[in-house]
């Protein structure tokens, strides 16, 4: 709704001001393929009633990101964020993006953005000057209205100076309002998406109703990987209104209601090939062991690993792995496609509008100007909608039926089947600390099943070595990014390892890190996170059941310190409370940030404690949320979130960074609860109880 | 076999011809279009479909038809009265108390049937009643806060 009253409004005012571009025809693109277009046409639409459109596109998933980017664009116009209307994620109207992952809207959308404002408030200064007859200087402008400071009644507005204008301009030539003088950033403003959600007016991908829509369920193959060959749809035919549509081996049963669509392809018995591995939840770190093997290669290698291991008075081997893990949005993939006039149009979940575009388009051999993407809200992404199997199953579909809108929305065993995984893996790190100092002299680590990313924190080290597999294909179900990708695995292994060498060598994990960390900021993030949780820090177990990790994505950096009670009878975990200190830089968005953080932190509990893809051949044995274990609100402690001060630093990514230590924290909580190290992640009870049948009783 | 229905939606006496045994959410979100009300998991693990039926909160993929026949079913759009939030609403508003959202109108219909019942609760209280709805985003700690202040706001009503 708000779109379509954003673009009439942006379309009826002919005469609009930042338009190079008119709403509805070509799509805007870049000067160079992947890059950012220069022309801040391209962002700000100023309409001739003063309102100003902002378009994007990133995708609002939850994050935050229609807020946080109406703020930069309300800051450098003087405006409510309110008087912002914000249209994201369509291909057609909104400038080539990135996609919306990595924690890179603040890193790399928002300079930008913050850029287009910046030459827009230039450019309508610049008019109003003309229009009043008093230089730039002696203007000021707040809420859409611009006036002469010293006679407040020579004004004008947005509105009027956009007023059968055209511009154009580019980036780069004027710099954004300084931090000093900036009203809104660091606020905590409403958010844009609060009145739509708590109504049940957003309208995510299928909710949209589009006449006529046809609801299409498509016949899954029994394990990952396998292709069908034959199919009986003769019981389905027969079902009133069912109809079949084939492309290859995509076969989907179609009907005006998605749930008799549903039942009806129950009815359809199709034969499949394609091997499935032999390998299953339980063998799979073995598996990747082996198979990444030949492989492994040597990242990153500094110093003498034999001389170092001489010098060490305490040595640790450690094995750490972690299962494989949905990204269990709670909106399973949703698409509907329609193929209208030579074009296809889809209207998505998803995180990424412009790589959907181009997977549809290559999927359907369309030029991508024959594709457009339009972003709904999104029910949650985590990395797992970057890609879109389902949105190129709707548009394969909808291809056969032209004129007709199909909706494919996988139910949740088909969200939990066909999801792409955090990868399962294994990490071996084998290393000592001297006796003295407590310096690192040796740190041997290997990964297999991911990569070595950000598996090196600034912790000095005299040697060190780091390998990583090359092998292609080495996992045997589909995996993709999930929220900080490599960096939580190897933070897992890093921050666990280093607990178990400070416990050998009687050392406190806080000290130890005091001694090893190299880099101003994170010590001081350090200090704050001890300080905060009001930990007196002393040789683990202490019975206290208080863990420490450190790590970082990019230059987000994070401290997290974990309390939990263990249930030595059942292996059960209990987080009691979880705090994190997270530095990432000028934090603009505060509230935001916070609730990135506080989500995080709640969804890695779920990690570290419960969550685990099961399988057998290619076969997913979870299929709901009976067996595959979200955390509930039981599950949840008194959570705490600081912020370092540090404004001088460029604001980072906060989508992932919080994510990275949780799980070692935890772990290393359990540790000083117990003396049981658990090195695999998620440490279900079982696993727990396992554990501390190793622990050496005195 | 469709059958005809007839049952209160959000205040309001409606009669819909669709099977016995179809599924409220359905009826709900494809025949009514009525689309605030969710689908997470349609077997009643996830509470995205949370719907009240004579003010007990129930999953509406797990409610059939027919079980409301008679019934009073109160989804997240009759929440609102002339256009003024509902108290539980206008709380996770102002503690913005989602992320994605996905969650929401299930989260606000199963504190409702809660608070109605019980505005007074504990958080111990709060934490049962809503332990069969999940937030994938994490919104948890906000959610609770949020039923705990409408509660506090609801102290006398009805
Ligand atoms: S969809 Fe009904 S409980 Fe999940
Ligand atoms: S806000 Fe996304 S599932 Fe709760």
């Amino acid at each position: 709704m708000r779109r379509r009253e954003l673009l009439q409004g942006f379309a009826a005012g002919a005469l609009t001001f930042f338009f190079t571009t008119p709403v509805g025809s070509a799509p805007i693109v870049p000067t160079r393929p992947g890059t950012y277009p220069e022309d801040f046409n391209a962002y700000l639409k100023i309409s001739a009633d003063g309102r100003v459109g902002c378009f994007v596109g990133k995708v609002e998933l939850g994050q935050g990101a229609m807020t946080v980017l109406a703020m930069l664009v309300a800051e450098e116009l003087e405006l409510d964020p309110a008087q912002v209307d914000m249209l994201l994620g369509d291909t057609d109207l909104c400038p080539w993006d990135m996609p919306t992952g990595g924690s890179l809207t603040m890193w790399h959308t928002a300079p930008v953005l913050r850029g287009a404002a910046a030459e827009a408030r230039a450019a309508l200064l610049r008019l109003a000057s003309k229009a009043l007859g008093a230089p730039v200087s002696d203007l000021a402008l707040k809420d859409g209205a611009i006036w002469v400071k010293s006679a407040p009644t020579r004004r004008t507005t947005f509105g009027e100076l956009v007023q059968g204008r055209k511009m154009e301009r580019h980036l780069g030539k004027v710099k954004p309002k300084p931090l000093a003088d900036c009203t809104l950033l660091g606020r905590r403003v409403p958010r844009k998406d609060a009145l739509a959600k708590v109504s049940g007016a957003a309208k995510y991908a299928g909710d949209l109703r589009l006449p006529g829509t046809l609801h299409a369920c498509i016949l899954r193959p029994p394990a990952q990987g396998q292709t069908l060959v034959t199919a009986d749809t003769s019981t389905a035919e027969r079902v009133p209104g069912v109809r079949i549509v084939r492309d290859g081996t995509l076969l989907a049963v179609v009907h005006a209601q998605p749930d008799t669509a549903r039942k009806a392809l129950a009815l359809v018995k199709g034969t499949f090939e394609g091997a499935e591995p032999d390998v299953d939840d339980v063998r799979i770190y073995q598996y990747l062991v082996d198979k990444a093997a030949p492989g492994q290669r040597v990242v990153i290698s500094r110093g003498d690993l034999a001389a170092g291991e001489k010098r060490a008075a305490t040595v640790v081997e450690g094995e750490y792995r972690n299962a494989y893990e949905s990204h269990a949005t709670l909106e399973p993939h949703t698409s509907v496609a329609k193929w209208e006039e030579g074009r296809m149009t889809v209207w998505a979940s998803t995180q990424s509008p412009f790589v959907f575009r181009d997977a549809v388009a290559e999927a359907l051999k369309l030029g991508q100007d024959k594709v457009r993407i339009i972003a709904q809200f999104v029910g949650g992404g985590f990395g797992g909608k970057l890609v879109g199997p389902g949105a190129i199953e709707a548009a394969r579909i909808a291809r056969q039926v032209p004129g007709v809108p199909i909706q494919v929305a996988w139910n949740r065993e088909e969200d939990l089947f066909l999801d792409g995984y955090r990868p399962a893996a294994v990490v071996k790190i084998r290393s000592g600390l001297d006796a003295g100092r407590g310096a690192i002299t040796f740190w041997d680590s290997t990964v297999a099943g991911v990569s070595q990313g950000e598996a090196e924190l600034s912790y000095d080290m005299q040697s060190n070595r780091y390998q990583a597999p090359t092998v292609p294909g080495l996992h045997p179900l589909k995996v993709g990014a999930w929220r900080a990708p490599n960096a939580h695995t190897n933070a897992f292994a890093r921050e666990s390892q280093l607990d178990a060498l400070a416990a050998k060598a009687g050392m406190d994990p806080v000290t130890l890190r005091r001694r090893l960390i190299t880099d101003a900021r994170l010590l001081r993030l350090l200090d704050l996170a001890v300080e905060t949780f009001g930990w007196e820090p002393a040789p683990g177990p202490t019975g206290r059941g208080i863990g420490l990790a450190c790590g970082a994505w990019r230059q987000g950096l994070v401290v997290a310190v974990a309390q939990v009670a263990v249930d030595k009878a059942t292996g059960k975990v209990r987080v009691e409370h979880f705090l994190e200190a997270v530095d990432v830089g000028l934090v603009v968005n505060p509230d935001g940030a916070r609730q990135q953080v506080e989500g995080a932190i709640t969804m890695c509990i779920g990690q570290a404690l419960s969550e685990e893809i099961r399988f057998k051949g290619g076969r997913i044995l979870d299929k709901n949320f009976d067996t595959y274990l979200l955390p509930r609100f039981s599950a949840i402690p008194r959570i705490q979130v600081v912020f370092a001060e540090n404004s001088g630093m460029a604001t980072q990514g906060i989508g992932e960074p919080p994510v990275v230590p949780v799980a070692a924290a935890l772990a290393n909580a359990v540790f000083d609860a117990t003396g049981a190290r658990v090195t695999h992640v998620p440490f279900t009870p079982a696993r727990v109880l396992e554990a501390l049948k190793r622990v050496p009783t005195k | 076999m469709d059958a005809t229905v007839s049952f209160v939606l959000n205040g309001k006496p409606v009669t819909v011809k669709n099977p016995h045994d179809r599924m409220l959410v359905w009826v709900l979100r494809d025949e009514l279009g009525l689309t605030g009300t969710k689908v997470g998991c349609e077997a009643g693990l996830c509470g995205a479909c949370t719907v009240l039926v004579d003010f007990e909160a129930v999953p509406s993929c797990s409610t059939t038809l027919g079980d409301v026949a008679g019934k009073s079913v109160l989804t997240i759009e009759g929440l609102a009265v002339d256009g003024r939030l509902n108290p539980v609403q206008e709380a996770f508003r102002e503690h913005h108390a989602f992320q994605c959202g996905y969650c929401t109108s299930g989260m606000i219909m199963a504190a409702w049937a809660f608070l109605k019942k019980k505005p007074k609760a504990t958080k111990a209280e709060i934490v049962e009643a809503m332990e069969g709805n999940i937030c994938r985003c994490g919104a948890h700690v906000r959610i609770l806060d949020a039923v705990e202040s409408a509660g506090k706001n609801l102290g006398g009503v009805r």
